[in-house]
């Protein structure tokens, strides 16, 4: 047995061990730390699995931003007693829920030792739109998401935004167009101050290079918008700016403008370059940064304002 | 055993300990947090017939790796509106339970409705 | 030549574990909250500085070593931070 194979089961017990104390976990806050080491771990299995790109965004978006919102969520609900918290299954339950899961796990590994022989895969197709006309990318997976499946990426951000309009709507009537609720206290501690100013910039710095180097690098739009929505919470948390009114125009336009420029160019592609959402050969590469761009602007505002949850006013039930 | 098969392996595990996770806990976030790890076990699924679709020059098939950064984030938008909701429901009734008996009074009579 | 950088990296990562190592023991092991955070930051802070001294004569680029440089530098400046958020917190008394 070699060093890394060694490794390796070293690592799935890891993550297996970190996903049980995310079970078993008597407490919610705890539970959500657990996870967010799970999610840590998890982009280690990815780095091994050749995947880099998805390690980056399960690091980011997986581990940090939903730790973010988990932890908010749990400070909010932990300001009165929650025996809910305390309460144990009955046994039945327990026992028939270990069942169904021992099951459904069993026939999964099944499935996975017992895949076709020779794999089917897409790569070569993938391959092809990545280097030829079409794109011009050296990243596969960044070819793949803009120019292969460029439809399905655009209906993704689509998504985000139906969640983030979702999200507003659960907010109290009187409260519509309202800023959502601050993320901590009016006079945050000088720690966190200098946190947001020092780490701010630069980790803008970072998300803005994650996503220009992920055309031909692994990177690209949702890792480096992740990175800019949470260096927004980060200057958020430290009250160096203030979060918006929901009714704000340049926030609504700032959301939609990814799908909107993407849409835009798809149905240019169809007059211009043959069919829809095909890009002319000569201008592939720097049209595809350019909606990446405005994507990249879209991410990082939807995400910010799905941590910061539905608008707030003082009073409002 | 290649390290694919075996993190495929260990999502199928995960996708089992986060039903399990899901049934079991009462609190609506720690069953939230169960429903992430059947998500991410299933995305190491994917990631694993992505390895193995390793062709044409490529160490791996860039389509199910799309997917999956696709899906890690249609995952957290819709983590982030369970939680709005959560969070709602929390403000207006100060309870968080998602049992139905917990919200009727005992003499409601469900049955003449 | 390459293998007095590989006995180099091997030297310092070695160095870096087992400062990590030292400073999970303090984790699990020491009495208080104020404790266990002090040998976290202080431990933790130096394994990582070592880790990444080791890794940087294998960086091909000036510019790689530098990014894992900054690296270190972003690592220590949020657990510092971080520790310092947790202990103000600790002192006030609440969880």
């Amino acid at each position: 047995m070699s060093i890394q194979t060694f490794l390796d089961i070293a690592l799935a017990l890891l993550v297996i061990g970190v996903a049980v104390w995310t079970i078993v976990a008597r407490d919610l806050f705890v539970a959500v730390v657990a996870y967010v080491v799970y999610g840590l771990f998890l982009a280690l299995v990815w780095i091994r699995m050749y995947a880099p790109d998805v390690a980056l965004t399960e690091a980011a978006v997986g581990g940090g931003v939903t730790g973010v919102l988990l932890v908010a969520a749990g400070k909010r609900l932990d300001m009165s007693a929650i025996d809910i918290d305390r309460q144990k299954p009955s046994t039945t339950l327990a026992i028939l829920a270990a069942g169904c899961s021992i099951l459904l796990a069993g026939v999964l590994m099944i499935v996975i030792l017992s895949l076709p022989a020779p794999a089917p895969t897409l790569a070569p197709q993938a391959a092809a739109a990545a280097s030829g006309p079409g794109a011009g990318l050296g990243n596969p997976i960044t070819a793949v998401l803009m120019s292969y499946r460029s439809f399905d990426t655009m209906l993704e951000k689509v998504v985000l935004i139906l969640a983030v309009v979702g999200v507003w709507s659960v907010g109290a009537d009187q409260a519509w167009g309202a800023a959502p609720a601050p993320f901590g206290p009016d006079r945050p501690y000088d720690a966190l101050v200098f946190l947001a100013k020092a780490l701010a910039p630069v980790g803008a710095i970072i998300g803005f290079h994650i996503f220009w180097t992920g055309a031909d690098a692994p990177g690209g739009a949702f890792q480096g918008g992740a990175l800019l929505a949470a260096m927004w919470m980060v200057a958020l948390m430290g009250r160096l700016i203030e979060l918006p009114r929901i009714d704000a125009r340049w926030l609504r336009l700032a959301l939609v403008a990814g799908p909107a420029v993407f849409l835009a160019v798809g149905i240019a592609g169809a007059m211009l370059a043959g069919s829809f959402f095909a890009y002319p050969s000569a201008f592939a590469k720097p049209l595809i940064l350019s909606i990446e761009a405005f994507m990249v602007l879209s991410i990082a505002v939807a995400l910010t304002m799905l941590v910061a949850g539905p608008p707030y006013r003082k009073g409002a039930p | 055993m290649t390290p694919a098969v075996l993190a495929a392996l260990v999502g199928a595990a995960l996708v089992g300990l986060g039903l399990y996770g899901l049934i079991v806990h009462p609190h609506p976030l720690r069953k939230l947090l169960a429903f992430n790890l059947v998500g991410s076990g299933a995305f190491l699924v994917f990631g694993m017939v992505a390895r193995r679709g390793a062709a044409a020059g490529l160490a791996f098939d860039p389509v199910p790796q799309a997917m999956v950064i696709t899906g890690i984030v249609v995952a957290f938008a819709a983590s982030a509106l369970a939680v709005a909701l959560v969070l709602r429901l929390f403000a207006t009734s100060g309870r968080v339970d998602l049992d139905p008996r917990v919200w009727t009074r005992p003499d409601d009579d469900s049955s003449t409705s | 030549m390459s293998t007095a950088i590989d006995a180099f990296t091997i030297v310092c990562v070695a160095a870096g574990v087992f400062f990590y190592v030292a400073g999970t023991v303090g984790l699990l092991r020491f009495p208080d909250s104020p404790s266990r955070l002090h040998a976290l930051t202080k431990a933790d802070n130096l394994g990582l500085g070592l880790v990444a001294l080791g890794l940087l004569p294998r960086e091909p680029s000036v510019l790689g070593a530098l990014k894992i440089v900054v690296i270190w530098a972003l690592v220590m400046l949020s657990g510092a931070s971080t520790a310092q958020l947790i202990g103000r917190v600790l002192r006030r008394g609440r969880r």
